[in-house]
């Protein structure tokens, strides 16, 4: 069991100066370590002429137990997509790994459609200033989009490296559906892995790797750690359809385990971290990220409204 | 020297009398598989535009007459596979399709269309095979086997699928720039190619192999490619970047190269042997070969005026390809 100190909200939109132009948001909190701080990547949003929003990657640094906020960027961090580009209406989630003194970032860009919304593909890019700024890889392109077998919204990619392999676990659109009372069609994804050997050319079968508790279930932003010699993943799920403000459909946080990184184990109780009884993160959590920092676990996540008022914190005091 | 001997417009929808809705106009992106007694031309139609004026596009066949290429002997009764379902990349069409004999079943690699908020489609390769001689296709999965990468952001194409060397080859083309012209968003594609031993995992040369002519904004698409005395020889399209619709300046022509390992090529577009009539179906634009031996001969299927608007039409190799 894993025992939980809630730390709260940590970080409000509202209160600072965002980049790009944001309003609001600060969804999908992702930590880096670095020597003397701890870095939190999150995108918030603006709107464009037509009313939609756009997602731009953000951050935040703090001292590395969290006490202090001490610096928010107030400069893009990576140029917006270009016309017809995967990533052109947007980045949401963005995932900051580094490997072998490089600072990569997996990138899950956004285009709008017209028949669905959306449609969602992983991109690469990587920081030549210490995790400031990003350069997309290529002229642009993605580096993982729908396959045969996982035909629509490849996103939230979350990578790190076990041995000498790059492992991704993602998200997948398994179909489109319509339901009655939803205006428009409902999107159904699940969490899948691939893997590479050089981060930019990925393997992967198109099999969900977490079982459903309900029929049509969501589950997104796959994060994991290793731990005493175990791989611990925290997810969100959702129902397909009513999932904005119905908190029996909203977002909450699921937990699986796997000891060699081919099979998972769910087992949501093990994370023993609901919604609270009321506040911040009692309608909805989602977009969590698990990490390690200053030899601690912690957990950021979002909380009501997908994270329109900020990011939350909780500090493992007990990881068994 | 190279020369097409042109014998005219072959088919077209509106030569079919009574015609279903889906072969409205258009017959697009000819492609041939040989049988016994007849030449199955494939060809990508479309039914009459929505509301907003936006057109899907089928894939169908006519069969032509072996000893008489210009006799139709034969049309298919439906589309050789339906489109993609909601939100797949090939809800909106197939188009174009290109064909190769896999065995007793026939291949299909085929351009998924989806239709985007900013730009007008955006554009995945799918394939798909027949186990009836090439009457209906089933799809490999709901997605595509060839989509987006790093350097290929948008827009994977006009596919041409061949049987090379005990490996399967496929040129294509590949978005480079989208870019906004008088309110028009318009596209910069270039002719690419990858290989594979199963048709689904594909490996790419991530480079564009053919060089261009008329400038780093000239457009490329279709690279058919046959082998002819011990070389490889490709015959494609290209354009001008805009205004290319009618101007005559800047619509497409078909170009040339040869290579002798598919791996380099050369262009040489002087070698291409064919261009624009002085008058009628074809004489605003030549695009979108195929060629292909028969009987020994070589004959090529093209498309004219408005790419295809009106149809296909036929011509015959004069000479040989060295």
């Amino acid at each position: 069991m894993i025992e939980w100190k809630r730390r709260g909200k940590i970080f409000d939109p509202a209160e600072h100066s965002l980049a790009d132009g944001c309003t609001a948001f600060a969804k999908s909190p992702q930590a880096v370590e670095f020597d003397d701080f701890v870095r939190v990547y999150f995108t918030s949003q603006r709107q464009s002429d037509n009313g939609k929003w756009i997602s731009c990657p953000q951050f935040a640094d703090y001292t590395k137990d969290f006490s202090r906020l001490i610096r928010v960027a107030d400069k893009p961090i990576m140029a917006q997509g270009g016309l017809g580009m995967f990533d052109e209406h947007g980045i949401f989630p963005i995932n900051v790994m580094r490997h072998d003194n490089r600072i990569l970032a997996y990138t899950c860009g956004w285009t709008r459609r017209v028949s669905v919304s959306i449609d969602m593909a992983i991109g690469l890019a990587e920081s030549f200033d210490g995790g400031e700024t990003f350069t997309r890889h290529g002229i642009g392109g993605p580096v993982m989009t729908a396959s045969a077998h996982e035909p629509c919204l490849i996103g939230d990619g979350f990578v790190r490296v076990s041995g000498d392999r790059f492992y991704m676990w993602y998200i997948y659109g398994t179909a489109w559906k319509t339901y009655e009372g939803e205006a428009q069609p409902c999107r159904i994804y699940k969490i899948a892995q691939a893997t590479s050997t050089d981060g930019v050319n990925w393997g992967r079968d198109g099999t969900p790797i977490i079982s459903d508790i309900f029929d049509d279930e969501c589950q997104a932003l796959p994060s994991v750690i290793e731990y005493n010699g175990r791989y611990h993943m925290v997810f969100c799920y959702r129902k397909t359809y009513d999932f904005h403000t119905n908190k029996n459909n909203s977002y909450r946080l699921g937990y699986a385990y796997s000891d060699d990184l081919i099979t998972w184990t769910r087992n949501d109780s093990g994370l023993n971290f609901e919604r609270s009884s009321e506040g911040w993160d009692a309608e909805m959590m989602c977009y969590p990220n698990l990490f390690t920092c200053g030899g601690k676990v912690y957990l950021l996540y979002n909380g009501n409204e997908f994270g329109r008022h900020g990011f939350g914190l909780a500090e493992a005091v007990s990881f068994k | 020297m190279v020369k097409w001997e042109k014998k005219g417009l072959v088919f077209g929808p509106e030569m079919v009398k009574d015609r279903p809705v889906w072969i409205d106009s258009f017959a697009q992106a000819p492609n041939v598989i040989v049988f016994d007694d007849f030449v199955r031309a494939y060809f990508c139609c479309r039914p009459r535009p929505d509301e907003r004026k936006q057109f899907v596009s089928y894939c169908a066949f006519v069969d032509l007459d072996r000893k008489d290429l210009t006799r139709i002997v034969n049309i298919s009764k439906e589309p050789i596979m339906p489109l993609g379902g909601l939100g797949c990349f090939d809800e909106f069409g197939t188009y174009p399709v290109s064909f190769a004999r896999d065995g007793d079943d026939i291949l299909a690699c085929y351009g998924g269309w989806t239709r985007c908020e900013s730009v007008p489609f955006n554009v995945s390769l799918g394939m798909a095979r027949s186990s009836d001689g090439g009457i209906s296709f089933e799809k490999y999965g709901d997605g595509p086997v060839l989509s987006h990468s790093p350097n290929e952001p948008f827009v994977v194409t006009s596919p041409k699928l061949r049987r090379y060397k005990d490996k399967w080859y496929l040129g294509y083309t590949a978005g480079q720039k989208w870019f906004m012209d008088q309110g028009r968003a318009e596209i910069i594609y270039k002719i690419r190619m990858a290989t594979s031993d199963d048709c689904i995992n594909w490996t790419r040369f991530d480079r564009t192999i053919i060089e261009d002519k008329i400038g780093p904004d000239e457009a490329q698409a279709c690279p058919d490619m046959i082998e002819a005395n011990g070389a490889y020889h490709m015959f494609f399209c290209y354009r001008a970047a805009t205004d290319f619709r009618h101007n005559k300046a800047n619509t497409y022509r078909i170009g040339y190269a040869r290579s002798t390992d598919l791996e380099t090529w050369t262009r040489d577009d002087t070698k291409a042997g064919i261009d624009i009539s002085e008058s009628g179906w074809d004489s605003d634009m030549v695009a979108y070969p195929t060629v292909f031996e028969l009987d020994g001969s070589i004959y090529m299927l093209y498309l004219g005026n408005e790419v295809g608007r009106q149809g296909f039409g036929l011509a015959k190799l004069q000479g040989d390809l060295t």
